[in-house]
């Protein structure tokens, strides 16, 4: 058999490579898939680190926000139009003082710290600029909850704080004494610039704030501090705080830390987003490639079969005389075909051994993923190598076969008579 | 050993119309027979050699090999049967081109399975002067050579009938004689020979010389 392929050398060489193609096709496939799940496996742990990056930094957002004076519910009078308050930051409408003590003593849970303010945009006649006056009378502990250190200190009485603003154009500083409405204040504190309305606000006490606004047991509205209220919160804290506060409605204000972490929950949900999206983008891709590999490896199979058949009926043709004189000679035909077959199972195992090479790095290489040791053994896989094996000394001997079987069957005095 | 031909006959069978090769033959060969039947291409010899030689069964008429009639024996029984009793020689030679020489004169083995055989190939070939051409593949070897390795392989079984078809066709001189020569050496041993050929040179070595034409017997 093997000098038969040495004389033949192109013969077997064809068939040799209609195998290998064929089995080089199926392993190529399976392994590409195989590939594309260990890539997925890659890219789903990378977003997924993505998503978890992003709720470490949403958690230190939020963090920061609790930290951070992150002022993020306003509760306010239920007939308070909210266009004036956005439009003007002045708010005109009050409710009693007492709201917030009431607030304080209540059971709730969803806020931390409380803050009552009074807020009017008005002339600052001394300096002639135009400001909105702030009072506070600092933050009103709750009740229930064990006595914490104030996140914010009541401005005290007969002192202010200037906004950014209003100290750089009118060239105020700390420990500068100055009048407002009449009444004598002293600076201890010019805040830096915020970027906001902060910057064109002077704070002073409640009291002060009250008297001067003729707005005595008065406030505008409550702050919340330090509520948790990113995402949904905010509508278990509004039918919380109008339970206890009937006639209060309450907004959600974003501070810059609120923001951050509104931006950063965004981002979470982004990368969740992106995670799913990408899983759904592989998963489409995978369902592709099986598509495509279920028509296209049963078609090269049949190819490569017809290709294997055609050889074989060139290869018995090639031999016919050799067939004639080995019948006459007493040769039988069992003897005959396995003659062929012998060669078609050599040319199913090399190539099938060709093929699974071919196919294994080149599904790994398509695959997109390194061609090193490591690579290989988490890829390869021994079913494969054995179904390789089986389909190809298969596909070669059923291909050979039928021409095997003609060759075996043929009439030795036809060919004697024909040579 | 005696092979017999009683009154064959074969007809082939065509769209172009039938065409009677063989026509009521028949013919003896003893051992130590060197027998040849003549006649010019066409004439139906190779049919009746292929008849004799199991190959081709008769559409009428028998052959008997040693009082076996080779057609009343399955395929497989028939092939060993030949295997066993019968050589063959052609004019084309049929030798695989891809053996040496010592493979072509072993090819037989591969039905019949016996002891030695090798040493009798080696004894074959030094005894048709091929010994320095064992290793060659016959793509390598002369005319003359090639039939010398048929020859050896024909007889590598020991077979008790020779059945040779124009053996000499494309040989010359020099070379069938060689060629007739072992035919001949084989008779003497105890076989029979079947020659048939045109070759009128060829004929001259055989003892009893039949003739056909049309596929008739013409004269003994």
């Amino acid at each position: 058999m093997w000098r038969e392929i040495g004389h033949r050398k192109l013969n077997f060489m064809l068939g040799l490579l209609s195998v290998s193609v064929a089995i080089a096709c199926l392993v190529g496939s399976l392994t590409l898939l195989k590939a594309n799940d260990v890539t997925t496996e890659k890219i789903l742990a990378e977003k997924q680190e993505l998503v978890e990056k992003e709720g470490a930094a949403l958690n230190d957002a939020m963090r920061k926000i609790t930290i951070g004076l992150g002022f993020n519910a306003l509760i306010l009078p239920a007939d308070q139009d909210l266009n004036e308050f956005y439009h003007n930051n002045t708010l005109s409408k009050t409710m009693p003082e007492e709201f917030v003590d009431r607030l304080a003593k209540s059971r709730i849970v969803t806020i931390n710290h409380l803050l009552p303010t009074v807020s009017k945009s008005i002339h600052w006649d001394e300096q002639d600029i135009q400001i909105i006056l702030m009072g506070t009378r600092g933050e009103v502990p709750l009740m229930h909850k064990n006595p914490k250190k104030p996140m914010l200190d009541a401005v005290p009485r007969g002192k202010m704080v200037v906004g950014y603003q209003i100290h750089q154009q009118r060239h105020l500083k700390k420990g500068d004494k100055v009048k407002l409405l009449g009444k004598e204040f002293e600076i201890i504190e010019t805040n830096k610039e915020r970027g906001t309305v902060d910057d064109s606000t002077v704070w002073v006490h409640l009291k002060d704030a009250q008297e001067m606004l003729h707005m005595q047991n008065l406030i505008n509205g409550i702050w919340a501090l330090e509520c948790h209220c990113a995402g949904d919160r905010i509508s278990q804290i509004r039918a919380e705080i109008t339970n206890i506060l009937p006639g209060t409605q309450v907004i959600e204000r974003g501070t810059k830390a609120l923001a951050r972490a509104e931006a950063r929950a965004t981002a979470k949900k982004a990368a969740e987003a992106a995670k799913k999206r990408e899983e759904e983008n592989r998963a489409e891709l995978k369902q592709k490639q099986e598509k495509f590999s279920a028509m296209l490896v049963p078609l090269v199979m049949f190819g490569s079969g017809i290709w294997i058949g055609f050889l074989t009926i060139v290869n018995v043709r090639q031999r016919k005389s050799e067939i004639g004189i080995l019948r006459a000679i007493g040769v039988q035909s069992t003897q005959i075909l396995m003659l062929f077959l012998g060669k078609a199972i050599l040319i199913g195992v090399l190539g099938a051994a060709a093929g699974f090479l071919i196919g294994f790095y080149g599904g790994i290489s398509w695959g997109e993923l390194p061609l090193n040791t490591e690579t290989s053994a988490q890829l390869f896989s021994p079913d494969l190598l054995l179904i390789s094996f089986v389909l190809a000394i298969l596909l070669s001997g059923i291909a050979s076969w039928i021409p095997a079987m003609l060759a075996a069957q043929q009439d030795p005095a036809d060919i004697l008579q024909e040579e | 050993m005696r092979l017999e031909i009683s009154n064959v006959s074969k007809t082939y069978y065509s769209s172009k119309g039938d065409v009677t090769a063989v026509d009521q033959i028949s013919l003896n060969v003893e051992a130590n027979q060197f027998a040849a039947v003549r006649g010019p291409s066409g004439c139906g010899k190779s049919t009746l050699l292929l008849m004799a030689g199991g190959l081709l069964a008769p559409d009428s008429g028998s052959i008997q090999i040693e009082g076996q009639n080779p057609y009343d024996l399955n395929a497989n029984a028939r092939a060993r049967f030949r295997a066993e009793n019968i050589g063959f020689v052609f004019q084309q030679f049929h030798l695989i081109p891809y053996l040496n020489v010592l493979d072509n004169v072993l090819a037989p083995s591969l039905a019949l399975k016996e002891e030695q055989t090798r040493e009798r190939a080696e004894q074959l070939l030094k005894k048709f002067g091929l010994e320095h051409r064992v290793h060659h593949v016959p793509a390598q070897l002369s005319s003359g050579e090639r039939q010398r390795t048929a020859l050896a392989r024909a007889l590598l079984n020991e077979p008790k009938l020779l059945l040779a078809d124009e053996p000499t066709g494309n040989l010359d001189r020099e070379n069938a004689d060689v060629v007739l020569a072992h035919m001949k050496d084989f008779a003497t041993a105890g076989g029979a020979v079947l020659l048939v050929t045109h070759d009128e040179h060829a004929v001259e070595a055989a003892e009893i010389v039949h003739s056909i034409d049309a596929g008739r017997l013409v004269s003994v």
